[in-house]
């Protein structure tokens, strides 16, 4: 089939950018959205052109590396598919699409479609782990935790860090990805000791990065890719009023 | 050359207790005199990274993604095993060890293997109070499942996503460590050289992926965790990125590449569906528990599955291996299906493929105990193939997987240049010529959490007060030139062909002289072939942008450019290695039932490579195997 693309192009941090069309002749429905950018990628580097950079790696639907603004939708129109899942066989001969990066001041443009997703590794570095130092572990079934727990606590676990929920955030505000940390760990018996820190200090890197504040758009849970549940933003809400009276640290 | 693989005396559940009292240690207040270089933080890389921080020595840590979290590992899905026989099914250390030396076929060294199965019970309990939620039973307590053929159900599984759990929490802690300063994380970093003074290895040079600058890091020791080469032959199940690079300019510094012609081939794949392919994805092994693999009896039949009578399909694994059936071994149903798609009898669009029915298993047990079993995988095979798996059979074919082969290290994990060190899938330690199921995150985890941290300790005790070397050494020097050469080379080409098309080619070589079955005249053909390949590369590749920006097609030829070296040997390997053993079968090697045909006589070695150069022949050096506990035997699957 014949699609028309719209690519955000865009050499680094300092270039304003610009969007490019690009015809593409010949896309097979059996393609994947990033194999259809290989397509795209190997006929500009036979014209001279310099490729179209994006993040993949898994192309699996795992790693959280991929994900663009397709048509002004994270990861694309269909729900719980990261961009390397998503087939060229939902579009059809003629359609014109729309591909930008992730647009969120706390992610920059790197290049391209490629943005910077730092904020997110400093927000687990300021709490997101469980003090626990190889080799001092007690048994694994010492601590028995109930089924319904841990399946609560893995819901949350399969956050894949790809940003989508960012992007797709009017205000970009960070609450899923960072709930989803704090709730996989704070649902848990091995999550307790630390529990109040944890959450007091991941909020605050939360909202020392230039992520913007939580205004309950619900637009994030409808971008997830994983299915990550707003449930996740209460609990961590609640966690973070109890922490101010819980946490021994806690100075305010 | 010397191999001195640093075995241990004495009764083989006594050699780790025994070297950890014999080994030097460096006291708590001498750690943080020393840095420790950690390229990768896959399982091997985040584990190794977070607990040598632990222990007070300031870590670098390394990799290629934009972040930690992103490596490879991310992607394993079935499992990971330990000998904690919660099931009380009769497992044991003794029997995850003698799985894993009959698993392997006898390639692998006993010692390292004992130690593995010792170590396994600790990564659990590490695993479970990191965080890592484990599937459990109802009673709360952690669930087992039995993987890829063995005895007893010693698997820990989280979902379908067990590497994604396990990396998290080796993330998890790594972060904590960065968050303390002990570790400094360099992502979006690629190694690209390693430095080696006075026989030492000293430090690496990077490029920064970003702004396309060269750094010199020094190191008191090296460790590369850098992962497998399964792209050597472009299409695998592997990440786009995986690469082996950082581990073959280790071997152009005169590290040994151990075995590299073990590879495994693992048969449950989507096969490809166009040229446009740009990697395979794997669909977990346990579907083999209920589909029936088949394929028509008549050579090109081009009915659809529906319409081929009963009576003229051909369940060829059921035929052939009664016993087992259609649950014999990774390489036996790897090659099986290739025999098929050889007779003209395999499946679908491109004929390359056989079917994986689940028809009866849903007469049997119903369309929802099926969906309860494998929804999310059918749910997979569809969103890639639009093809609805409840109504017609799966098409599978196998894909390159893992790769037992890797750097050569001894008992320490340490290479033949002391201070460099190699652990998770990219040394060749544990798993000999064939991987058992669910055994890669252990190793990855043990070599990370629980070895490396206390050898390299003995290496760096004797080191105490050297200090570091000035990155202002000749040797930096140089190997920062070097680099920089040949990223001007590469950009300066500006022939006619992309990067991929040149690594589609080479895959397509590999896979059919050194894939999953392999032959005297494919492997000469193969070595003769590549050299020149390499050689329209370096005069007829075209590399765009420049080497001081963000720039994925010079990374990427720089990775080929390194494949084409490691490709050469893999074949030069594949040929000299004549019998067939795990996942190297040479058709001149086998039984006369089409089986794999070992030579324990001749070929009970581990074959340690030296590169000699470009266009040498590589040098080989063996590391005889001894088997005390587990005695040789052949496989039998009938
Ligand atoms: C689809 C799939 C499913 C699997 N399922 C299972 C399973 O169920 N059970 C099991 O036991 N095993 C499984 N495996 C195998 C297992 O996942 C891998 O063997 C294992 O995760 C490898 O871990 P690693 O830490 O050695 O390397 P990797 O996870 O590959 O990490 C490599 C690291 O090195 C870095 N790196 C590489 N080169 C450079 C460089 N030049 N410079 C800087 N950094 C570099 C990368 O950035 C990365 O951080 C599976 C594999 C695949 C492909
Ligand atoms: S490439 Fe890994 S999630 Fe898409």
């Amino acid at each position: 089939m014949k699609l028309t693309l719209n690519v955000w192009r865009q050499d680094g941090p300092g270039d304003s950018g610009r969007m490019v069309r690009y015809e593409m002749p010949d896309v097979n429905p059996d393609m994947s959205f990033l194999e259809m950018l290989d397509l795209l990628n190997e006929g500009l580097i036979e014209k001279g052109e310099e490729p179209v950079s994006f993040d993949h790696d898994c192309r699996e639907g795992i790693c959280g590396a991929c994900g663009v603004m397709i048509d002004g939708r994270a990861h694309g129109p269909l729900p719980g598919t990261t961009t390397c899942q998503l087939h060229m066989r939902h579009y059809k001969d003629g359609d014109e699409l729309t591909i930008e990066p992730w647009r969120s001041a706390a992610f920059p443009v790197v290049k391209d479609l490629v943005v910077d997703r730092a904020a997110f590794d400093r927000i687990i570095e300021a709490g997101g782990y469980v003090s626990v130092n190889t080799g001092s572990a007690p048994d694994a079934n010492l601590t028995p935790v109930p089924k319904d727990v841990a399946d609560n606590a893995f819901d949350a676990a399969t956050c894949i860090g790809c940003g989508a929920c960012v992007a797709q955030c009017p205000n970009g505000a960070a609450q899923l990805f960072t709930s989803a940390k704090v709730s996989h760990l704070g649902l848990l018996p091995q999550g307790q000791t630390e529990r109040w820190r944890r959450v007091r200090h991941m909020v605050a890197t939360m909202e020392d990065e230039a992520f913007g504040s939580c205004t309950n758009f619900t637009e994030c849970e409808a971008a997830c890719p994983k299915g990550i549940s707003i449930d996740f933003i209460a609990q961590m809400n609640r966690d973070f009023v109890r922490a101010r009276f819980r946490d021994p640290e806690a100075d305010d | 050359m010397e191999l001195d693989a640093k075995i241990p005396s004495g009764p083989i559940h006594e050699k780790w207790d025994r070297h950890r009292f014999d080994m030097k240690l460096v006291n708590p207040a001498n750690k943080r005199k020393f840095d420790v270089i950690v390229v990768g933080s896959g399982l091997a890389g985040a584990s190794a990274s977070a607990t040598l921080a632990e222990l007070g020595y300031n870590v670098k840590c390394f990799c290629f993604q934009d972040s930690p979290r992103r490596a490879h590992s991310i992607a394993a899905q079935g499992g990971i095993n330990a000998a904690k026989n919660y099931q009380n099914d009769g497992d044991s250390v003794f029997r995850l060890f003698y799985d894993t030396v009959k698993g392997g076929d006898f390639r692998s060294r006993e010692a390292n293997v004992h130690r593995l199965a010792q170590v396994s019970v600790n990564i659990i309990d590490q695993a479970v109070a990191q965080g890592v939620p484990f599937a459990r039973e109802y009673s709360g307590l952690l669930d087992n499942r039995s993987f890829g053929g063995a005895q007893v159900s010693r698997t820990f599984y989280a979902r379908g996503q067990t590497g994604q759990q396990l990396l998290l929490g080796a993330y998890q802690a790594l972060a904590r460590q960065i968050g303390t300063g002990k570790v400094r994380m360099f992502p979006r970093t690629e190694m690209l050289d390693i430095v080696v003074i006075d026989g030492q290895a000293r430090g690496i040079i990077t490029r920064d992926l970003v702004t396309g600058k060269l750094e010199r890091h020094a190191g008191d020791a090296v460790v590369l965790a850098t992962g497998g080469y399964s792209n050597v032959f472009y299409l695998s199940t592997n990440a786009k990125g995986c690469n082996v690079t950082a581990v073959w300019r280790a071997a152009r510094r005169g590290a040994l590449f151990a075995n590299p012609c073990y590879t495994q081939i693992h048969p449950t794949c989507i096969p490809a569906s166009g040229d446009y392919q740009s990697k395979l994805t794997l669909m977990s092994e346990s579907l083999r528990n209920d589909g029936r693999i088949w394929v028509p009896q008549k050579p090109g039949d081009d009915r659809v599955a529906g319409q081929i009578p009963e009576g003229e399909r051909d369940y060829y694994l059921e035929r052939r291996y009664p016993a087992f059936g259609n649950l014999v071994p990774r390489d036996v149903a790897s090659r099986n299906a290739k025999n098929m798609v050889d007779e003209k009898r395999g499946v679908g669009p491109t004929k390359i493929g056989v079917y994986l029915d689940f028809k009866d298993a849903i007469g049997r047990d119903g369309k929802n105990a099926i969906e309860a079993r494998y929804g999310n995988l059918f749910e997979m095979y569809e969103r890639i193939t639009g093809e609805d798996p409840y109504s017609a059979p799966m098409r599978i074919y196998p894909a390159p997987h893992y790769t037992m082969g890797g750097l050569w290290v001894d008992y320490n994990l340490m290479t033949n240049i002391p201070g460099l060190y190699a652990i998770g899938e990219a040394n060749f330690s544990d798993h000999g010529a064939n991987r058992l199921g669910a055994s890669a995150l252990m190793q990855g985890l043990a070599d990370g959490y629980f070895v490396l941290p206390y050898t390299i300790g003995d290496h760096l005790a004797r080191h105490l007060g050297e200090g570091l070397v000035s990155t202002d050494d000749a040797a930096f020097q140089a190997a920062e030139e070097g680099v920089h050469r040949r990223t001007e080379r590469l950009l300066g080409i500006d022939g006619s062909r992309t990067v991929d098309s040149f690594h589609r080619e080479l895959g397509r070589l590999c896979w059919e002289n050194c894939g999953m079955s392999r032959n005297r005249a494919g492997l000469e053909a193969a070595v003769a072939r590549i050299p020149e390949l390499k050689e329209e590369f370096e005069n007829d590749v075209k590399v765009l942008g420049s080497a001081e920006s963000f720039n994925q097609s010079l990374e990427k030829a720089g990775r080929l450019e390194d494949f084409f070296e490691l490709a050469e040997l893999m074949c030069y390997d594949a040929l000299e290695r004549r019998e067939s053993c795990g996942g190297h079968f040479r058709e001149e090697h086998q039984t006369e039932d089409g089986e794999a045909l070992r030579d324990d006589e001749n070929f009970q070695y581990v074959a340690a490579w030296e590169f000699k150069g470009q266009g040498e022949t590589p040098t080989l050096h063996k590391e005889p195997l001894e088997f005390e506990y587990v005695k040789p035997s052949q496989r039998s699957y009938k």
